[in-house]
């Protein structure tokens, strides 16, 4: 059905590809999972398939046909009346792709009137509330005479959902329609996507990063890595015998929430467009490169007759892989000598008049790891904002070493500072962009000792090296750095007080999966080495598996369930609990 | 076998009946600090004229302070009141319509204001009747035609006109039109102060034009650089990606966002208006309210300048009660999160 | 309220990488400021204001230096047109045109430079401090802002020379003070934007006092929307002093000053343009350098935030 051959697009401005030599094919009612971490071209491969790129980029080569027809030679009056009517979107952020000042009755009934659907007003408003019954939304006057910023953001999506089958498409390209959401929200949603491309027979093109996520959702997968196609195969075969080392190493890097596994990162990054090195674009990373590798672009091989993959060691990965992974090691416990080192005890928090936080109590002891576990809304970072003096409205004790600390951070005594250290969510937003690394990892050192300059820098260049980076990053401003090195310089800023508690607030969130998994090692090796307790928010159930000794999971401001990892996700007591557990999409369970 | 959407933490309500209650509160609010701003700035305004220190009579008349002068304005502005007496009269009056006399020709301020209000009220509506659409226009070709000649060439008018001080784009028209090059425009209005400006429309051209070339660059570069947000915005490239007419693209998606911020920009221009026509009129000399200020500036007419200060910074403040209002009447989002 | 933030025209010289979510990394190891003015002196449009600005300040520094007669001798009958005696024939009294067009920049400058360094430290004081002490600290800032900025920034001069007189210290004054709630408010808008970003929330955390957050974490955050609005408020200051002037309640005659120079000798417009003409000129080509600079600086700006072009 729709078929797309040596793609390549390049930057309008400097004519580096984004991607290139992209073939691959989709037949009806099937789902092909596109999946790459950021950087990888994977969104420049969906609009391209409707005929479409974002500024700054342009269509260099290749084709993309429909049902035998090149799209990319079409005139803008037929490009026009292709999309949304056979060929359909689904954005990433419904929030930010719907008109603000437009209700989305009126959004759905343009797509149907741009591509004079229906014929007659009655059968356009028959169809909507047809297609609003499919994605399971209301369909009356009330609902459909909403804002989107009426919506919640699931109801959003599947907004969006109704828009991009409303027409009847022969093909969907969905750009990460699921990142935004909940998981329990996601779960909803990708069951729908699934439904609607079975009883339509579409012909569905998911891009995503998310492995887990597109495990339960497709048919086929292709690997996008730095541009370029890596492998292309059977959802099944590639998760149990992949033939691509970056593949392999993906895979192993997704958190597994059954927690037989052990986590493994990529260290390194993806090169960007323009600066590609000459051979495989992977051979700085791989394990298996070799002169040929550095040397020259693998060509096509074909492992099976549905399974394709580009490497010069495709049969060594291939056999490799059909071996175990590596099997996970236990994380290091508590020593029974240790005094306990945070104690929340009958913590209530306000924000202005409503009351986020009822009764919390949790406990951290050195050398153990504690993950909190939520979804938004669930008030685990007001928690770890209470616990470290940032938020400041609430009753009940935080507790350091038995000590009653105060509510604001500022007044607290300088040791009690010190001993907590935070490290926030979004490593793009946690550096001062106008310092140094240098100057930025000092800062602690500056407000926390008496050091002279030179024992200064001497210890931040230790704190660098302790998160694996080198003083040469001394003098480097935060834009140059990827988003895995500027969240180890935020781990580093943490490490140079000399800790003993690290609260982690989603701190592997905004990462790629490959480098996720890198910090979380930093972390459990920090763990070990120093002795440090470790409080650790996320939304990933799959994640504590890896890092976490006690887990306690959150649900409207309260704790509902807490205590081992291993007891709490493998024989859940909690309703909530259970249900999380169930919607977290995983590889194993696909 | 998927569950019908049970949407626990999905659902949020809707408070769609509040909406009118909502608002009129809102503008209810929006008057109440407007009155307040005014009544603090009618505090500064006295505060600057009548109550520094010194000798107001004696500053007043300079070197024609004759003790009978002298005792005259004191008379006159209620100087030998205590200053919070002196105040509350001058305040009462206001509020009930006497603005008391001028200084200089004794005259009672409202009537010797009255036609020149009006003259300067049409040269400012007549500047922004022309001006608003023309800018926004040109704010929206400039972004859809964007790098193009068009907008090239309209980007660096805009970038000189906005530097220009008004009485200098005034003098330059002056220079150009009224000299050597064209001279069909008078340069200077002959008219009397009491005869209604439209009766005599070829003194008001070149006024106008000042203002209209003053006014024009500010409002087409913010229509130009939200116009061009809006089209690189998501839910732009979505309806393209609909399928849906350019032209419906551009109507009803993008121009109803891009026009939002627009909107603060001509009402605080028209404040801005009101401002600029004290040099222009000058320059002009164009008998209205602007040039009225400098000469009771510069005859120290304290009733007048107190009376126009108030008139001028009463024009902002309402207009820039509009402009709040304005738009959150306009964004939906705005609208509907009022309660 | 509304947000002053200097127009967005939109880059269209640096690509816009296609790429999603993180923001690309730059490879140039310029500090960000250094960075922004390169980008900035590489645009068209700011060498020519720079250009046009370097030659005025020249004039108006060194022409008194440079003029032939004195500002205040008679040289001729009035309203003579160019000739012999006078290069740009004389003014309205007989003096000389050229010599008093030289003369009259200086006052031009100085007023308006000192009248916007004050106006944009003030500002930029109560905008950070608005910023950070949120809350109802922040609602009275900036109410008393806004009330100031209810007066056209010309009539609040004008009432108060009206009392204490064409005292030249005062017009800087006023000035100054119609320039910092403007250049607050901007100062405030940014400063909200940096201080909702979790550095700032680090070095809380650490326990920063606030005077050094706001003036190590912030401030340099700010610096990139300043600049764009010092050469914006220069530009405005350049006009509005030429424009008390122009009215007379500057300088006050016999000194040479340009806005003084255009109102005495409009009279004689038809008859001898140049003493008009000549400062006209100057302060506009002064004020299209100073705006052309914001304009290239604001360019400049977008590129940097998006990370997109190498420096």
């Amino acid at each position: 059905m729709l078929e797309v051959e040596n793609l390549r697009v390049e930057l309008t401005y400097s004519s580096a590809d984004i991607v290139d030599e992209i073939s691959f094919h989709i037949v009806a009612g099937e789902v092909l999972g596109l999946v790459g971490e950021s950087g990888s071209g994977k969104s420049t491969i969906g609009l391209a398939l409707l005929g479409h790129q974002r500024r700054g980029a342009r269509v260099a080569g290749g084709e993309v046909r429909l049902e035998g027809d090149n799209i990319l030679t079409w005139s803008p009056g037929r490009l026009r009346k292709l999309r949304g009517g056979v060929v359909s979107y689904v954005p990433q952020d419904p929030s930010a792709s719907l008109n603000p000042a437009l209700r989305i009755g009126k959004q759905l009934e343009e797509t149907l009137e741009a591509h004079a659907y229906g014929g007659s007003s009655k059968a356009r408003h028959d169809r909507i509330d047809e297609m609003m019954s499919e994605v399971l939304l209301p369909a009356d006057r009330e609902f459909l005479q909403r804002y989107p910023h009426q919506l919640s953001g699931g109801q959003l999506q599947r907004v969006a959902l109704a828009m991009a089958f409303a027409c009847r498409p022969k093909v969907i390209v969905l750009d990460e329609p699921t990142t935004a959401l909940d998981v329990t929200t996601q779960s909803h949603v990708l069951g729908t996507v699934r439904d609607l491309c079975v009883a339509h027979g579409v012909a569905a093109l998911y891009v995503t990063h998310d492995l887990a996520v597109v495990a339960s959702v497709a048919d086929r997968l292709a690997v996008m890595y730095a541009g370029r196609m890596v492998e292309l195969g059977p959802k099944e075969q590639l998760f149990k015998s992949a033939a691509h080392p970056y593949t392999k190493r993906l895979i192993q890097a997704v958190p597994d929430i059954s927690g037989r596994f052990e986590l493994v990162g990529i260290p390194g990054r993806a090169p960007p467009p323009g600066h590609r090195p000459e051979g495989c674009f992977f051979a700085p990373r791989c394990e298996f490169a070799d002169d040929k590798a550095r040397r020259e672009f693998p060509g096509v091989t074909h492992v099976s007759e549905s399974h394709q993959v580009r490497c010069w060691h495709a049969e060594e990965v291939f056999a490799e892989a059909a071996r175990a992974r590596g099997l996970r090691k236990d994380g290091s416990g508590r020593d029974e000598q240790d005094k306990g080192l945070l104690a929340v005890r009958g913590l209530q928090a306000y924000y202005r008049s409503r009351h986020v936080l009822h009764d919390v109590n949790i406990e951290v002891w050195p050398r153990q790891c504690v993950a909190v576990v939520g979804e938004s809304g669930s008030g685990k970072t007001t928690l770890a904002r209470c616990v470290v003096g940032l938020h400041r409205e609430f009753s009940g004790e935080v507790l350091l070493r038995s000590k009653a600390l105060e509510t604001s951070a500022r007044s607290r005594d300088q040791q009690s500072r010190r001993q907590i250290q935070y490290i926030f969510q979004s490593p793009y937003s946690s550096l001062n962009p106008r310092k140094t690394i240098g100057q930025i990892i000092a800062q602690p050192l500056r407000l926390f000792s008496d050091l002279g300059r030179r024992d200064a820098e001497a210890r931040t260049i230790e704190a660098l090296e302790r998160v694996s980076l080198s003083g040469a990053y001394l003098s480097r401003y935060p834009d140059q750095l990827s988003g895995g090195e500027r969240q180890r310089v935020a781990i580093a800023r943490a490490l140079a007080a000399q800790p003993s508690l690290l609260v982690c607030d989603e701190v592997t969130s905004a990462l790629d999966v490959s480098v996720q998994a890198a910090i979380v090692e930093l972390l459990g090796e920090l763990q070990r080495d120093l002795g440090l307790g470790l409080l650790f928010i996320t939304h990933n159930l799959a994640l504590i598996r890896t890092i976490a000794q006690e887990v306690a999971v959150m649900a409207d401001g309260r704790i509902v369930e807490a205590g081992p990892v291993a007891s709490v996700l493998d024989s859940p007591q909690a309703d909530y609990t259970k249900k999380l557990l169930s919607d977290t999409p995983s590889l194993t369970t696909a | 076998m998927r569950q019908p959407a049970i949407e626990s933490s999905d659902d949020r309500p809707v408070k769609t009946r509040w909406v009118p209650h909502g608002i009129t509160w809102f503008i209810l609010r929006r008057v109440l600090l407007g009155i307040a701003t005014l009544f603090i700035i009618s505090l500064i305004v006295f505060g600057a004229t009548q109550a520094l220190p010194g000798d107001a009579a004696r500053a007043i008349l300079g070197r024609e302070a004759t003790p009978q002068k002298l005792a005259a304005v004191r008379k006159q502005l209620n100087l030998n009141r205590p200053v919070t007496d002196q105040y509350r009269e001058w305040l009462g009056g206001i509020v009930t319509g006497d603005f008391g006399r001028s200084l200089a020709n004794q005259l009672p301020v409202s009537s010797f204001l009255g036609n020149r209000i009006v003259n300067s009220g049409f040269l400012v509506l007549l500047s922004a009747v022309i001006s608003i659409p023309l800018s926004l226009l040109i704010g929206s070709l400039g972004a859809l035609w964007r790098d193009r000649p068009f907008d090239t060439v309209t980007s660096i008018i805009n970038l000189a006109l906005a530097a220009l001080p008004e009485f200098v784009i005034g003098v330059g028209l002056i220079l150009l039109f009224a000299t050597s090059v064209f001279q069909f425009l008078p340069a200077v209005s002959l008219i009397s102060p009491d005869t209604p400006v439209w009766e005599e429309l070829e003194f008001i051209v070149l006024p106008a034009l000042t203002l209209i070339l003053a006014v024009t660059p500010y409002i087409s570069r913010i229509m130009r650089g939200s116009m061009i947000e809006v089209l690189e915005s998501d839910y732009v490239e979505m309806a393209r990606l609909k399928g849906l007419r350019e032209r419906l693209v551009i109507s009803r998606h993008a121009l109803p966002n891009g026009i939002i911020p627009a909107i603060q920009v001509t009402a605080l221009q028209l404040a801005y208006l009101a401002g600029g026509v004290v040099v222009i009129e000058f320059v002009f000399t164009f008998p209205g309210i602007g040039q009225a200020l400098v000469d009771a500036v510069a005859k120290r007419d304290l009733p007048i300048i107190q009376s126009l200060s108030m008139l001028i910074a009463g024009v902002y403040v309402v207009l820039n009660l509009l402009a709040d209002v304005a738009t959150i009447l306009i964004s939906p989002r705005l609208r509907t999160s009022l309660r | 309220m509304t947000d002053q933030r200097t127009d967005v025209d939109g880059m269209s010289e640096a690509p816009v990488e296609p790429v999603s979510s993180p923001p690309p990394t730059r490879r140039s190891k310029r500090s960000p400021l250094a960075m922004t003015m390169a980008r900035a002196l590489r645009l068209g449009r700011t060498k020519v204001g720079l250009a046009l600005v370097t030659v005025l300040v020249a004039v108006a520094a060194f022409g008194p230096l440079l003029a032939p007669e004195s500002t205040t001798a008679f040289v001729g009958p009035p309203y003579q047109p160019p000739g012999e005696g006078a290069v740009m024939g004389t003014d309205f009294l007989g003096r000389d045109t050229l010599s008093r067009f030289l003369a009259g920049g200086r006052s031009v400058l100085i007023l308006s430079l000192l009248a916007t360094v004050l106006g944009l430290i003030a500002g930029v004081a109560i905008g950070l401090i608005a910023a950070y002490s949120r809350g109802s600290m922040d609602d009275v800032i900036m109410r008393s802002m806004d009330i100031v900025l209810a007066f056209p920034q010309i009539v609040f001069v004008l009432l108060l020379v009206s009392t204490i007189g064409p005292k030249l210290w005062l017009l800087v004054l006023t000035v100054a003070a119609t320039h910092a709630p403007r250049v607050a408010r901007l100062a405030r808008g940014a400063a909200l934007e940096v201080v909702e970003r979790d550095f700032v929330k680090a070095a809380e955390v650490l326990g920063e006092p606030r005077w050094r957050i706001l003036l190590s974490e912030i401030l340099p955050n700010i610096t990139s929307p300043l600049m764009v609005e010092a050469s914006l408020r220069l530009t405005y200051s350049i006009g509005l002093v030429a424009a008390i002037s122009f009215l007379g309640f500057g300088l006050q005659p016999p000194a040479a000053d340009w806005g003084l120079m255009i109102n005495e000798n409009r009279v004689g417009l038809t008859v001898q343009p140049w003493p008009v003409a000549l400062p006209t000129l100057a302060i506009a080509l002064l004020t299209i350098g100073t705006n052309l600079i914001a304009d290239g600086l604001a360019r400049a700006l977008i590129g940097v935030d998006r990370g997109t072009a190498e420096a």
